[in-house]
């Protein structure tokens, strides 16, 4: 029988690098560069709870939106961290990690025919789970001329018929380019003018470096407008639990929670149980993880500008985006050489959209030793 | 604590150059802020961390922890004792702690033999010394910080989103 896949899915899935995936999981002795969640181990208080969690029964299935003990902690959190108020009943859910309030949202909101602003280069989702839920992507292109930035008036521009809603991901994977309190208050001025709802996808909120995170639904008047998504993954080194919330206006949410008691029922009790532990007792160890990250980011932004590789330094996340076009390769076969010859895996831009070709993605959640053995390696690379 | 101790402390070996890299500082700052530290005794000494059971050396030591109660002395109180007990090079640290005893003292020794007989010909017939209590230590799990067994690494996949 010939089975006909859904033509929406046929479409997805970049083939080129799904098979540079499967070299670089295949090879050993590769020293990764391309790893996209934190080296660190989750904290062991947080492990430690869960693991009595367990020992005491915690099994079962949760309320679909989540444990209320979990909320009410988020909620607090918000209010104490950055003096915005969700309320922890109809205005909070708990989701499998970002990626799950991702898709949720954007099935929650459109309908045939409705457009979506996605910026680019972006996390690898953003595109499909637009196309999933029936929407088209406008992409908003971006380059290191503005800083890998989207700004005002190209998010104005774009706001054409149909054009319902903008995606935005700060601290950027894969850029690490974020955006001042400033700058989120000239974005959202076009937002409220143009009606848009925005899902803000801040998952790296708490490694910015230089300055502080302001999330979008603080901006007055924000609030209504936008679909606040964070995690525990990135922060408390976490990305196994897979553990998402989302905060937003009660319709959104309401309509979110519907799909998500259909599809997935509840997150699970063991990462909520991590999760009450990480934001009761976890900001030591999530801060001592940023210093580190600092650090490095300071090492592989100076070592890639001493081998000629332009790189500009993030504001957070742990990645950089450096340009690999002085080599004249494309990045799929700048990856692809360095891996055969040095043994270093890193992402090509190219996964992140068309106009990231001429990138590479270095993430510098590798310890110091590694990232050190690996500027080695590309330096001999380079010198070929 | 301040970063370049912080980064010392974790790896007394790193160069100037690569603290200055990692800090964002000039080489030249580092330097000079890390002869500072040496002069004024804020870095006292450049200690490599040995894990003698792996290495089954000369350096296997044992090692015990000895609650030493004392009675203080008028004007120096437990100075003056202290630094009797310290100044034996058996004896790896010391410290004056509050509880049921009052020096906690870490001697080391080649065997149990050497470590008894230091106990008990110097330290428990030492004036001042009222009584001792003796833990020979049987396995070190964790030391400055350091966990002394290779952990497990390398559980994430090389590549991901």
């Amino acid at each position: 029988m010939e089975i006909e896949i859904s033509k929406i899915v046929e479409k997805m899935a970049p083939s080129g690098i799904r098979a540079f995936f499967d070299l670089v999981l295949n090879m050993k002795d590769v020293i990764s560069l391309g790893v996209g969640e934190p080296d660190f181990v989750t904290p062991w208080n947080i492990r430690e709870k869960v693991i009595s969690s367990l020992e005491q029964g915690y099994t079962s299935y949760t309320s679909n939106k989540g444990m209320p003990e979990l909320r009410k902690q988020i909620t607090g959190f918000l209010k104490k961290r950055y003096g915005l108020d969700y309320d922890f009943d109809n205005e909070v859910l708990i989701t499998v990690g970002v990626s799950e309030g991702l898709d949720l949202a954007m099935r929650a909101i459109i309908n045939p025919k409705d457009k979506v602003l996605v910026p680019e280069p972006i996390y690898v989702s953003y595109g499909p789970v637009v196309e999933l839920a029936g929407g088209t992507v406008v992409p908003l292109k971006t380059d290191i001329t503005s800083g890998f930035k989207i700004t005002p008036k190209q998010i104005d521009q774009a706001c054409t018929k149909g054009v319902k809603a903008l995606m935005i991901n700060y601290p950027c994977n894969p850029t690490g380019v974020s955006y001042s309190k400033k700058e989120l208050e000239a974005i959202a001025k076009v937002v409220k003018k143009n009606g848009l709802l925005v899902i803000s996808d801040e998952v790296y909120d708490e490694l910015t470096y230089d300055f502080d995170h302001t999330p979008l639904a603080s901006i007055n008047g924000m609030k209504e407008h936008v679909v606040y998504l964070n995690g525990f993954s990135k922060a408390y080194a976490m990305t196994g639990f897979r553990l998402g919330w989302v905060c937003g206006p009660k319709k959104v949410v309401n309509a979110m929670t519907k799909i998500h008691q259909y599809t997935i029922l509840c997150a699970s009790i063991d990462g909520q149980m991590g999760a009450i532990e990480a934001l009761r007792n976890g900001f030591n160890s999530m801060q001592m993880m940023k210093k580190e990250y600092k650090r490095r980011r300071r090492f592989i932004v100076d070592s890639l500008n001493e081998l000629g590789l332009s790189c500009h330094m993030p504001d957070g996340a742990f990645y950089v985006f450096p340009s690999i076009k002085s080599t004249g390769q494309s990045s799929m076969d700048f990856a692809q050489n360095l891996l055969k010859e040095q043994q270093v895996a890193l992402v090509p831009g190219v996964a992140f959209g068309k106009s990231a070709e001429g990138y590479v993605r270095i993430s510098y959640a590798s310890s110091y030793e590694n990232l050190k053995e690996a500027v080695a390696r590309i330096k001999k690379y380079l010198a070929k | 604590m301040d970063d370049i101790l912080e980064i010392l402390s974790n790896d007394s070996r790193i160069s100037p150059e690569e603290i200055a890299k990692l800090t964002g500082k000039s080489v030249a700052d580092i330097k000079k802020a890390i002869k500072k530290y040496e002069k004024s005794g804020i870095i006292v000494k450049y200690k490599t961390i040995i894990n003698h059971d792996l290495a089954r050396d000369a350096g296997s030591f044992v090692r015990a922890l000895i609650e030493v109660s004392v009675s203080p002395q008028k004007d120096v109180g437990f100075e003056y004792i202290a630094e009797r007990i310290y100044s034996f090079p058996e004896v790896t640290s010391c410290y004056l702690v509050s509880g049921t005893y009052d020096l906690l003292v870490v001697v080391e020794g080649e065997n149990i033999q050497t470590v008894s007989n230091f106990i008990s010909s110097k330290l428990s017939p030492m004036e001042n010394v009222r009584s001792t209590a003796t833990h020979f230590l049987l396995k070190k799990y964790k030391e400055d910080g350091q966990v002394l067994k290779n952990t497990l690494s390398g559980k994430r996949l090389n590549i991901s989103y």
